[in-house]
């Protein structure tokens, strides 16, 4: 192929020519529109690399990498290139470089770029980790510190927890309710493409002028209406990882609202399928709003508007209100996806029907309902009217019954099961522990006498660990392990699995459990250095996190070394119901080369005979449909 | 076939397991064990009340200084109370049915198709509502007797600004740039800001309140221990959001009084030097470098701070007294190598009088030597 070949073709070297295209029309659009208006200098620094670098060269790579090339031909009238399906299915590691529409490479094109940012955020954790080990300034100096949290947090949750599951989701969701793909196959490339673009702006801010931003992932107005060029990279760097989610969203509700198999009722449907169809109600709904609040700080820093100038009528607290009224959903964002992962991982590794299916189900519609509800819980100190703490306080507690409900109900599931402790059964189980704990923390936290002691304090840090490490990080490697057969094809290794769910356990408490005890003793957090009297509980906790750093590696060899060498999977390992494991690992190229129907609940282990699904020549004789979770209509007698 | 296989097909056997939690004594696994339910509960109260001693017994917080602490203290002992028992109650469930009903070797049975049991899920979504909303209902009621007002309020403006706290005192036309309070003197705090979002917090006081650009917030205490303790910015506020600490003095009343009147006298003899009232007098510079807080970035040996956020004031060149000014009005025009920009407030041209900026520049000329 000659070079203008593959100028012309999509793919990396016409990415290239994008990003430097768009560059230059983003800076030509600058230059032009500041010669206009005479304004000096006229090559602006900040002006350039907002409009030139950060949002005219990502789009320009999309259209390189090919995420458009179908609708432009569409759109403009000429012959689409009919879909031949060569390019569907992944062949070789090269493969998840390119634009693929099928499902199944775009989940693991999503993990592997998610568990990069983990990686990336990980090491940035241990550099604060090192920082704080002691009193005073050892590493970094506090611009580069405060840069360190702010992109930490940021890739942790935009980059890595939302779209891992995301990615987990649209691996499994396909094959679980029976259709061949997502629904929209090219918004899934495209979703997917934007992510690193977000990831890499984020990273990218270090070299900005000024540094990272270094504001938290808050990004709290005025400060961050202030603070130097790195800040642009953030507010512009959610957007893309937001639209990707929003579409992402979108296309899990299409997908899961029209292409169930026949027979896949609502009520049939497996918990995780109705995990991914709140959480992706709440995406919807709820981050549009958040992408509001960085427009507002983009346009209060570069076209002068005055959102956040108290002096000019600006409001202050409405960046808050705004913010959080995504960020408050995010949080669910980030743990219903997990609660369905603990539903399979517990039931198939029980052997036991989910307990109370159906209060399952509904107790995830309530916690998207008062989700919506609780935003100010994060305001409680933050000056806003005061009356307006107390509904928040109720509403906010009333969250732990639906919860409540998720983990009474998974204990339910395991008394009396025949319980098999592989590593995801060991990971959801750390889980209930964590979450737990995590929970209880939460609730304290509504309490507002305590909360105004102990808002913005290493309580908090710790608190958000627990449910979103303990809870949300947690399910991601419990559905990783108990998924990694179907999306491989091949076995991890148990015990390098069950050594990494110990270390990870035992030192996830040593590093985070400590920060309850510091934050009440008065140590505030996102700082970069601390009061003597906190010296030794930080050290403890910066050597517990190094080991629990470590232990990621052990994770991160047994996932190559299983992929590439691991023995090969059978089709259904774990003897699950769902109609994922009845095909083979790893799945054909469309899935199913028959359509299943669904006959029964995805859960009904120990009901003799029982089948989740059929394919019609494969059905087994004397199969008894169930109906899920019971309640319904009881069993047909089959003779 | 195994004993369990037949446990299922006997569970088939009714017509839903809905409503069912199965018979625990069919269960051969747990068939030699009487009362198992009775044991856990047995288990799970023993550990309850073991981990709510210990609980209780850890010495959480840091003194308490003002009336408030001590209600925050109680309402955290309740939360602990309250919160042992779910875990224990999770934590018991949990580890008994793993260890209870962990597969054996080679065992490819199911456990009997338990599909629910509706009376269970109306108890623990009853008894968990139960509980928060009185949770709630007490933090609404100590919260209200928290932020009651008092009799006798002595008013304290709070401004913060990066990266320092002033204050002053309305009533007794005072100013200063450390906090100081008298013993059980109510006090309420007006909170205010210069620039971005501060956070005011005394962790002896347990209260605390963002300073807000446009608002003004306000905090009531009422300190009640003698002592020496500090203000914490507890919201990121920049670069030198760690080191925004500053000292707090509860004295006794007399003290205090004797405190005002040390400040009245200084901020008189001030003006009166000048020849007459009205801030026709020369400003102290090192008050102007205290008031400021330019202390909290920067450090100068003669004012005995040790600030590292921005340059050392005790190595800038000392014939440059058109530098030092203009680094202190337009701090961006030129940033002395390795430090980043942006990061002075750029304000402190408006915030000074000239005769003050005037004095600064002097004093910091004259510190050098």
């Amino acid at each position: 192929m000659t070079l203008t070949h593959r100028l012309i073709a999509p793919g990396w070297y016409r990415a290239a020519l994008g990003t430097i295209l768009g560059f230059g029309v983003g800076m030509g659009l600058v230059v032009a529109v500041r010669a206009a208006y005479g304004w000096d200098p006229l090559f602006d620094t900040n002006a350039i690399v907002t409009v030139g670098a950060l949002i005219a060269a990502p789009i320009g790579f999309l259209v390189g990498i090919g995420c458009f090339d179908y609708w432009f031909r569409w759109a403009v009238g000429a012959p689409t290139v009919p879909e031949d399906h060569s390019g569907h299915g992944a062949r070789s590691w090269r493969d998840y470089f390119r634009v693929n529409t099928d499902h199944k490479v775009i989940g693991i094109q999503y993990i592997c770029t998610t568990f990069f940012f983990f990686v990336a955020g990980g090491l940035m954790a241990m550099l604060m980790r090192a920082e704080l080990a002691a009193p005073g300034t050892q590493f970094v100096d506090p611009n580069t510190f405060n840069g360190l949290f702010s992109v930490h947090a940021s890739l942790m949750i935009f980059l890595f927890i939302i779209p891992v599951f995301a990615g987990i989701a649209n691996f499994v969701i396909p094959l679980m309710i029976g259709a061949p793909d997502m629904a929209f196959p090219r918004l899934n490339a495209l979703s997917y493409w934007m992510l690193p673009v977000g990831g890499v702006m984020m990273i990218a801010s270090y070299f900005a002028e000024g540094g990272a931003f270094a504001t938290g992932w808050t990004a709290y107005a005025p400060l961050s209406t202030e603070l130097p060029l790195g800040q642009q990279f953030f507010t512009l760097g959610v957007q893309f990882a937001g639209a990707s989610s929003i579409a992402t969203a979108l296309n899990f509700l299409v997908t899961i609202i029209t292409m169930r198999a026949p027979g896949m009722t609502f009520w049939r449907m497996p918990l995780l399928v109705w995990a991914n169809f709140t959480t992706s109600l709440l995406v919807v709904i709820a981050t549009p709003f958040i992408a509001g609040s960085q427009f507002f700080v983009l346009l209060d820093r570069s076209l002068g508007t005055h959102f956040f100038d108290p002096s000019i009528n600006g409001d202050v607290l409405m960046y808050q209100h705004v913010f959080w009224f995504y960020s408050h959903p995010a949080v669910y964002i980030m743990m219903l996806p997990g609660f369905g992962i603990v539903s399979e991982v517990i039931s198939t590794n029980a052997r036991k029907p989910i307990f109370g299916y159906r209060m399952m189900a509904f107790s995830l519609v309530a916690i998207v309902i008062l989700g919506f509800t609780v935003w100010a819980h994060h305001m409680f100190v933050s000056g806003m009217q005061s009356w307006l703490r107390i509904p928040m306080m109720i509403t906010t507690m009333l969250i732990a019954v639906p919860t409540g409900i998720k983990i009474f109900s998974w204990l339910g599931t395991l008394w009396r099961g025949v319980i098999h402790l592989r590593t995801p059964m060991l990971f959801a189980l750390g889980f209930i522990t964590m979450f737990t704990l995590g929970g209880i923390s939460g609730i304290m936290l509504a309490v507002i006498p305590f909360t105004i002691h102990v808002s913005d304090t290493y309580f908090v840090v710790a608190h958000i660990h627990y449910v979103l490490f303990g809870g949300s990080v947690f399910t991601i490697f419990a559905g990783i392990y108990h998924w990694f057969p179907k999306m491989t094809g091949r076995m991890y290794d148990e015990s390098l699995g069950r050594l990494h769910f110990w270390l990870s356990f035992i030192f996830f408490n040593l590093t985070f459990g400590p920060m309850h005890f510091v934050g009440i003793d008065g140590m505030p957090r996102r700082v970069a250095d601390y009061a003597e009297q906190f010296a030794t509980w930080n050290a403890i906790i910066s050597i517990s996190a190094f080991i629990f750093g470590l232990s990621f590696l052990i994770f991160l060899y047994n996932m190559i070394a299983s992929w590439r060498h691991g023995p090969l999977a059978e089709a259904n390992p774990w003897r699950a119901h769902s109609i994922e494991w009845q095909v083979s690992s790893p799945p054909p190229v469309f899935n199913f080369d028959e359509v299943p129907t669904v006959v029964g609940g995805p859960y009904e282990y120990g009901v003799p005979g029982a089948v989740h699904a059929v394919f019609k020549e494969k059905a087994p004789a004397g199969a008894v449909p169930t109906p899920a979770g019971g309640g319904g209509a009881p069993p047909p007698a089959e003779g | 076939m195994n004993e369990r296989d037949r446990d299922a097909e006997a569970a088939v056997g009714h017509q839903s397991e809905y409503g069912s939690i199965g018979h625990p004594e069919e269960d051969p696994r747990i068939h030699g064990e009487r009362h198992p339910i009775a044991r856990m509960i047995a288990i799970g109260v023993l550990a309850s009340l073991v981990g709510i001693g210990i609980s209780l017994v850890i010495d959480w917080f840091p003194v308490g200084a003002s009336g408030a602490a001590s209600d925050v203290d109680t309402v955290y002992d309740v939360l602990l109370i309250c919160s042992v028992p779910v875990f224990v109650l999770v934590m018991t469930i949990a580890i008994y049915s793993v260890v209870r009903f962990r597969a054996r070797p080679g065992d490819m049975g199911d456990g009997p198709p338990i599909h629910g049991n509706t009376r269970l899920e109306i108890i623990w979504v009853t008894i968990p509502f139960v509980m928060v909303t009185a949770l709630a209902a007490y933090g609404w009621i100590i919260l209200d007797d928290i932020e009651a007002k008092q009799q006798d309020e002595l008013v304290v403006r709070v401004t913060g600004q990066q990266f320092t706290w002033s204050f002053e005192y309305p009533q007794e036309r005072v100013a200063s740039s450390r906090l100081v309070l008298a013993e059980d003197r109510p006090v309420e705090f007006r909170i205010r800001t210069r620039d971005v979002i501060h956070s005011f917090w005394v962790p002896e006081f347990r209260l605390k309140s963002d300073a807000v650009p446009g608002l003004t917030t306000r905090v009531r205490l009422t300190p009640d221990r003698v002592g020496r303790y500090e203000v914490v910015c507890a919201e990121l506020c920049g670069l030198g959001h760690a080191t925004m600490r500053q000292d707090v003095r509860v004295v006794s009343q007399s003290a205090f009084d004797a405190w005002l009147d040390a400040r009245r006298q200084a901020a008189g003899d001030g003006a009166a030097g000048g020849g007459g009232g009205g801030g026709g007098g020369a400003p102290d510079g090192e008050a102007v470098f205290t008031a400021n807080g330019c202390g909290s970035c920067h450090t100068l040996a003669d004012a005995g701070t040790n600030g590292t956020v921005g340059p050392n004031l005790d190595e800038i060149s000392r014939a440059n007294e058109g530098y030092i000014e203009e680094s202190i009005v337009e701090p961006n025009a030129t940033v002395a190598e390795g430090y980043p920009r942006d990061v002075m407030p750029g304000n402190f041209g408006d915030q000074l009088s000239p005769a003050e900026l005037d004095a600064l520049v002097k004093y910091l000329l004259e510190a050098q030597q």
